[in-house]
């Protein structure tokens, strides 16, 4: 149910995948999306799939969790492996009315359902490993540079961390919501679509209302703490690159070197 | 006493698979006796909340079985929701959980839930808003409009109207000031009367349970670790402060007392009860201090 929610969950660890700095978690993230989208062929994809399987082994994630933050995708992923599969051209294997299945088309729909799943789970795994406010001090960071343009780097940055922080406990919240209205006899689950929005309606106002005062009384706190956004702001823990983060970035660079080799013979 | 309510070697584990793993119940029995006024103790954590959102159904025990009126609640989908209307379970700080446009429309939730006539929704929703003290004008306000004790009262409401034969409450007088603590207990103890249900209470304040319960369960790290009246339960100071628990404040009197070498039983833990105890010592002006 909404506890399978994994979306935006941070699992604390003291792995090397947890320690890196969040900079490099980030960019390297950006690495291995162009990575995903520059393979070919299998070799390519095999390439990429084996470093995301390193880092969740490092990481100590179980296999289990990332496969079950895979699951509300598996409508899409069905899709899009259907309409990839049914739209290839070529030389058709299977013909039937309008339809017709090629090699090409089962390629294609095996190497989209590989790229969706691979890009969902390697994102995943950076808010997995990294803490909402690690991530946002890579963000701020990564973006400085933006900041002289007139940009709220600042500002942006910190509506992210709150959002991000905000998703698990807006989850619990739904979740306490739905228990109290079950307990009334309030039934989600029968009944046809209007009848199942209606149904809503009991969690979503309690919900929205509580969200509103959540807000006003971290708003309230933040003030009482002065905080009066990003100018001449300093930091506990300043940012700093280790050695385990530019190992992280040659290999990084390594990946991506291979899918381009890789990509130029067709693999 | 006919039990209304079992559960028999009950487990439950949260986060199964993930690095969040707990167990939360490990091996709890019980049972609930018609009309009896039964308190639930423990540190925070220590599984009361998972145990009672087993009572009424909304969790599924991972091992065990929940028994209402003898038979086993998760043998159909119906029955287990039957059960939510003979087992009311009333949540923490319940005043999150209005939602409708009245008062009235709010009570009158759970019992149209049920599927009863417009007539007898009515004439529960006024039985109901009786026995909380909410008056025909509140009844037709806005719910967000009421005071804090209100809300919570009309929350408290809303399971009252579906007139359960257990009544269940987590910590029903948190965060209310002291003179609206008194009066929910009252209402409590009211409904309980009238109809003839039973109650369990959650609470953190032994003073509370030493008023109210006929029978007390103490809960530690996901175990039932008694199961006694409140007399028994608090004989054993020294084991509720290891559980991060502790004795009434009479009670810790009287202890206190028996340290410095007077001669009182540290039986008691309501005020009536160390009047009883003390009044005589003091009138038969005997050397006590």
């Amino acid at each position: 149910m909404l506890k399978d929610v994994t979306l935006g969950q941070y699992f604390p660890g003291e792995t090397s995948v947890h320690k890196l700095d969040p900079r490099t978690k980030l960019v390297l993230v950006i690495v291995y999306i162009v990575a995903l989208f520059l393979a070919k062929g299998a070799a390519s994809y095999a390439l990429v799939a084996a470093c995301l399987l390193a880092v969740i082994g490092i990481s100590k994630i179980h296999l289990k969790v990332i496969v079950k933050s895979l699951k509300p995708l598996l409508l899409i992923i069905v899709l899009t492996a259907l309409l990839n599969l049914f739209y290839g051209s070529g030389e058709p294997l299977v013909q039937f009315w309008i339809f017709k299945i090629t090699k090409q088309g089962i390629e294609n729909a095996v190497f989209m359902v590989l790229r969706i799943a691979l890009l969902v789970a390697g994102t995943f795994m950076l808010t997995y490993t990294t803490s909402p406010i690690a991530l946002t001090d890579g963000l701020e960071s990564l973006l400085g540079p933006l900041k002289k343009l007139g940009a709220p780097v600042h500002e942006l940055a910190m509506m992210m961390c709150i959002a991000l922080r905000f998703i698990p406990t807006l989850i619990e919240e739904t979740d306490k919501i739905m228990s109290a209205q079950k307990a009334r006899g309030a039934d989600f689950e029968s009944g046809n679509l209007i009848s199942r929005a209606r149904a809503l309606i009991p969690i979503l106002v309690p919900l929205f209302i509580s969200a509103f005062r959540r807000a006003d009384e971290l708003a309230t706190a933040m003030e009482c703490r002065c905080y009066h956004g990003g100018d001449g702001r300093t930091k506990l823990h300043e940012l700093r690159y280790a050695r385990r983060d530019w190992t992280a970035y040659i290999l990084g660079a390594c990946m991506l070197a291979g899918v381009i080799v890789l990509r130029q013979f067709g693999l | 006493m006919e039990p209304v309510l079992e559960i028999k070697n009950l487990s439950h584990v949260y986060g199964v698979d993930t690095p969040f793993e707990h167990v939360a119940l490990d091996n709890v029995s019980l049972s609930v006796g018609r009309g009896e006024f039964v308190g639930l103790i423990g540190h925070t954590g220590s599984g009361k909340s998972t145990l009672i959102q087993h009572m009424n159904g909304l969790l599924k025990p991972m091992s065990g079985q929940v028994l209402f009126e003898g038979q086993d609640v998760w043998q159909n989908a119906k029955l287990t929701r039957q059960l939510r209307f003979h087992v009311g379970l009333v949540f923490q700080y319940p005043e999150y959980q209005l939602f409708e446009e009245t008062v009235f429309q709010d009570i009158a939730f759970g019992p149209k839930n049920m599927g009863l006539s417009e007539q007898e929704i009515r004439a529960r929703v006024l039985r109901a808003a009786g026995f909380v003290g909410i008056t025909d004008k509140e009844l037709e306000k806005s719910p967000f409009d009421l005071s804090g004790g209100q809300k919570r009262r009309a929350a408290i409401a809303g399971v009252i109207a579906m007139e359960p034969d257990v009544l269940i409450l987590d910590e029903p007088t948190a965060g209310l000031d002291p003179a609206g603590r008194e009066s929910i207990l009252e209402n409590i103890r009211a409904y309980q009367a009238a109809q003839g249900a039973s109650v369990i209470m959650v609470s953190h304040s032994m003073e509370e349970i030493a008023s109210n319960v006929d029978r007390l369960l103490v809960m530690n790290d996901s175990h039932l670790v008694m199961d006694a009246t409140p007399q028994e339960v608090f004989a054993h100071p020294e084991e509720l402060v290891r559980m991060g628990l502790a004795v009434p404040k009479v009670t810790q009197v009287l202890l206190r007392l028996r340290a410095l070498g007077v001669d009182v039983p540290a039986s008691a833990f309501t005020v009536e009860q160390a009047e009883k105890l003390l009044l005589p010592l003091v009138k038969g002006g005997s050397a006590v201090c």
